[in-house]
């Protein structure tokens, strides 16, 4: 019976894993479908995979309650919150289903599905790999790593101990004491060092939407990142016409209503950049989103910061203009006249929606370097 | 496994209470598990043999993750069977396992001598091991991912059967005719007794011309396929699609459980109601002691809980039982009740008749929960109990109170259970344009069909019929005709007949 339902479940999870696949766009257009869980664990709710059939428009349908309230008192049930149980029938409403996938495994599927290809490892400190070593000896373990010298030690040992060894038939049998085994232990050492700068746009012009759109895109960043280095370094940067640095709660929540500066950001990521991490050591990643709704008189200033001290020294710029208009600014215009080492380590795609997320990662890591 | 002897004298002792209080049941086995084991057993509805399939996989991730979170357990799992299989979770307190038995007998008593689970099989235990067999057979024959793909299809139809079809016939059965020279025979036959001389005016060549004009109408109507719509869409398909041996077989045993599991659903609120008003009555009235009362009262109240959007049928079930047992044992029905309008005079209406028990029985015996909603839910009993209509506002997205007017909470009542919530669906023509193409029509009431599963069931529909496939139906009040021919889907508007 065990052995039963364990084939349906990984039957399930297969599909399931398929699905995590074929509905990737899916999955990265809507916030609610991505929860996180410690540093290992990403839990990605799914529903419940629910075999078509005719059914009921129950959002027309309506249903039977029991309780309280008025005429007109809400009832707390979401459109998707499954059909009104007073519904006979042993049919299942919508129920949320959470899949545990490590980092690793949905980064790997990241990794298929965009074709992002690796980010090279540079730099000495800090982040760590892992490196298991054969380091010691057990009693227990598996057979494949018996330890013949030692295990053929023991047996003589004992066999001599217990007088049976003779010269004339040397045989030496192991027998279930004897057996030893090699044992590993794990070191962590440094290897590659990553830091992501994110900034955001905070003005006044950017509304709760296009900062979704921006939350997003920057968990699936982080998310691939992450997978790619033991540590990932992250730092936040809000600007309006001022920069500050900030935690990722303020990150993501912020709203201000001033005008808009972004070399003020820039100037601030400069900063950061000299006074924490050696180019030289780490991989650099300065994220910046925005409208592309700057003061005119500063686009100057930022191609300035951009081409003679951020750009040298980053892995990779990425600039994601989120906007719902259908031209591009004047601020990504003057990004597109940067010179070529400009236009080599730097990647602008504009995100219009949540659709679009997909894409703009694709073109943010696609490059690698 | 044997029950240990705890256990099973708590077994004998329900059982003499149950019998005292006039339940008839099968005997019943019952198994004990763990909360692993009886999530696994839950998986597959309470038959562990059953064949293989991912859902069952599916049910049971979700059921050990809310398990493991703590959001739900499951008491209780019996099974219509005979002899009945009920599961005990090991980890239950002895009153648990009292009041779980005490309602599994109220369960079985149901199962046995409710009408509408006269049709299903008590031998499916063996019956669903075969079915397990069956399609492990076929997926040793045609891979599994044939039989999966396959079974899919067919679940995503399962909900095409005709509740109705075990009780009545729908449609005469026709001897088959001898061929030849029987037209004339017919036509004359149709001729009125006269007299040669006057078979001029009795028969005159206008009536005769009528004859035979009806006589090839219904001819022609016998040609056509199926000749009345039908209901049983699934038995249609497995008459006449163009299906292999092994699908065809797939497909009647999806249909069989189907047709097993649907009084289950037909009598959700009488069921589950019958179930919790022996078990309060048996442990309220014999079998609890004073020490095991809190625990009781605690679990029972859990039971019985309700939330505002939710109709709990356990709760619903059992206080309706007990406004009928009140009515008959106090006389409240009738004509004179009907009539009576004076508030004082019916609060105190006490005939002392003592007819409730008596009138209990006969319900559990020939209802289901539209019979049992449309006769005995009463204003007294809406009010009382505070239910309400509730719909979808689209303005906030919520859904909210929208009337606690009775009619209104009655009929929304009975449409919920109409078809056990399903919408009914019929094979209208199977050689629709003449060109050998399905043709179903959704019998509108009122509620939309959800559009893209609609279009996602054509589309299995056409995997089984191989020809293309028609849904006529209704969308926000325009008749439309959905279409998909095996390579896209297509929707047009319907004129109006």
């Amino acid at each position: 019976m065990i052995a039963k339902i364990e084939q349906d479940q990984s039957r399930f999870r297969q599909i399931v894993r398929g699905k995590v696949r074929e509905n990737l766009r899916k999955y990265m257009s809507n916030g609610e479908l991505i929860g996180r869980q410690g540093r290992d664990l990403v839990s990605i709710p799914i529903p419940e995979i629910q075999i078509p059939r005719f059914r009921f428009d129950h959002r027309q349908s309506g249903g039977v309650g029991q309780g309280e309230g008025e005429v007109g008192t809400p009832i707390g049930l979401g459109p998707d919150h499954g059909d009104g149980s007073g519904e006979a029938g042993n049919a299942p409403g919508d129920h949320i289903l959470e899949v545990e996938v490590t980092l690793e495994e949905l980064a790997r599927i990241l990794g298929d599905e965009l074709e992002l290809p690796n980010i090279q490892p540079k730099g000495k400190e800090n982040i760590e790999s892992r490196v298991d070593r054969y380091t010691g000896i057990r009693r227990v373990g598996p057979e494949s790593l018996r330890h013949f010298k030692r295990t053929y030690r023991e047996a003589l040992k004992r066999q001599v101990a217990m007088g049976v060894y003779s010269r004339e038939r040397p045989a030496v049998i192991p027998v279930r004491e004897d057996k030893r085994y090699r044992s590993w232990t794990s070191q962590y050492k440094p290897d590659s060092n990553a830091v992501i700068i994110y900034m955001m746009d905070v003005s006044g012009s950017m509304t709760d939407d296009k900062k979704e759109i921006v939350r997003l895109t920057a968990f699936w960043i982080d998310m691939w990142l992450r997978s790619q280095y033991k540590k990932v370094a992250v730092r936040y940067i809000i600007h309006d016409a001022e920069a500050c640095e900030v935690g990722q709660d303020a990150f993501y929540h912020t709203r201000e209503n001033g005008g808009t500066a972004i070399s003020s950001a820039y100037r601030l990521c400069q900063a950061i950049i000299e006074k924490d991490y050696d180019p030289g050591e780490w991989n650099i990643y300065p994220f910046h989103f925005s409208d592309g709704d700057n003061w005119d008189k500063d686009n100057a200033a930022c191609m300035g910061l951009l081409a003679n001290a951020i750009l040298p020294n980053v892995n990779l710029f990425c600039y994601g203009e989120v906007s719902t208009s259908m031209r591009q600014s004047d601020f990504s215009d003057s990004l597109e006249r940067l010179d070529e080492i400009g236009k080599e380590r730097l990647i602008k795609t504009a995100i219009k929606n949540k659709g679009e997320i997909y894409n703009a990662v694709k073109a943010f890591l696609g490059k690698g370097r | 496994m044997v029950l240990p002897p705890e256990l099973s004298a708590i077994k004998t002792e329900i059982i003499s209470h149950a019998r005292e209080y006039g339940l008839d049941f099968f005997d019943t086995v019952f198994e004990l598990l763990d909360y692993e084991e009886i999530n696994q057993v839950a998986s597959y509805d309470g038959f562990p043999s059953r064949y293989p399939h991912w859902r069952f996989g599916m049910e049971y991730l979700r059921m050990s993750k809310s398990y493991s979170y703590g959001l739900h357990r499951i008491y209780e799992m019996v099974i219509n069977n005979d002899p009945s299989y009920a599961y005990l979770l090991t980890s239950n307190k002895t009153v648990d396992q009292k009041t779980v038995m005490a309602h599994v007998y109220g369960h079985v008593d149901f199962f046995k001598n409710n009408m509408w689970f006269a049709h299903t099989n008590r031998k499916m235990m063996n019956e669903m091991a075969n079915h397990g067999t069956r399609i492990r057979r076929y997926v040793d024959h045609f891979g599994y991912e044939a039989v999966e793909q396959f079974l899919d299809v067919c679940l995503s139809l399962d909900n095409l059967i005709d509740l109705h079809s075990a009780g009545i016939r729908r449609h005469v059965e026709r001897t088959p005719k001898l061929p030849g020279g029987e037209e004339t025979d017919q036509v004359s036959s149709a001729k009125l007794p006269s007299k040669p001389y006057m078979d001029d005016y009795i028969n005159p060549p206008e009536f005769m011309e009528a004859q035979r004009k009806k006589l090839s109408e219904e001819q022609a109507r016998q040609k056509h396929v199926p000749e009345e719509p039908e209901r049983d869409v699934l038995l249609f398909l497995l008459n006449h699609a163009p299906l292999e041996e092994w699908q065809s077989d797939v497909l009647a045993i999806v249909r069989e459980e189907a047709y097993y599991f649907a009084p289950q659903g037909q009598t959700r609120i009488m069921n589950e109601g019958w179930a919790s008003y022996w078990h309060s009555k048996i442990m309220t009235e014999r079998a609890l002691s004073p020490n095991e009362l809190v625990d009781y009262a605690d679990h029972h109240a859990g039971i019985m809980a309700s939330s505002p959007g939710r109709l709990n049928p356990y709760k619903l079930g059992l206080e309706l039982w007990r406004d009928i047992e009140e009515r008959w044992d106090k006389g409240r029905f009738g004509a004179e009740w009907d009539d009576c309008q004076d508030e004082a005079t019916r609060r105190n209406w006490d005939r002392q008749l003592g007819l409730g028990r008596e009138k209990i029985f006969e319900v559990r015996r020939i209802y289901n929960d539209i019979g049992f909603i449309d006769a005995f839910l009463t204003p007294e009993f809406a009010r009382r109990h505070g239910l309400f209509t509730y719909k979808y506002d689209p303005a906030t997205n919520e859904y909210v109170i929208d009337s606690r007017d009775f009619l209104a909470i009655k009929q929304q009542l009975l449409f919920q259970l109409t078809n056990f919530g399903q919408p009914i669906i019929l094979v209208q023509d199977a050689n629709y344009a003449n060109r050998g193409e399905l043709y179903l029509r959704h019998q509108h009431e009122g509620v939309d069909l959800r559009l893209d599963w609609a279009r996602d069931t054509l589309a299995n529909l056409q995997v089984v019929w191989s020809r293309p496939v028609h849904l006529e139906t209704q969308v926000e009040g325009v008749p439309k005709l959905l279409s998909y021919d095996g390579k896209e889907h297509s929707e047009k508007k319907l004129i109006a007949k």
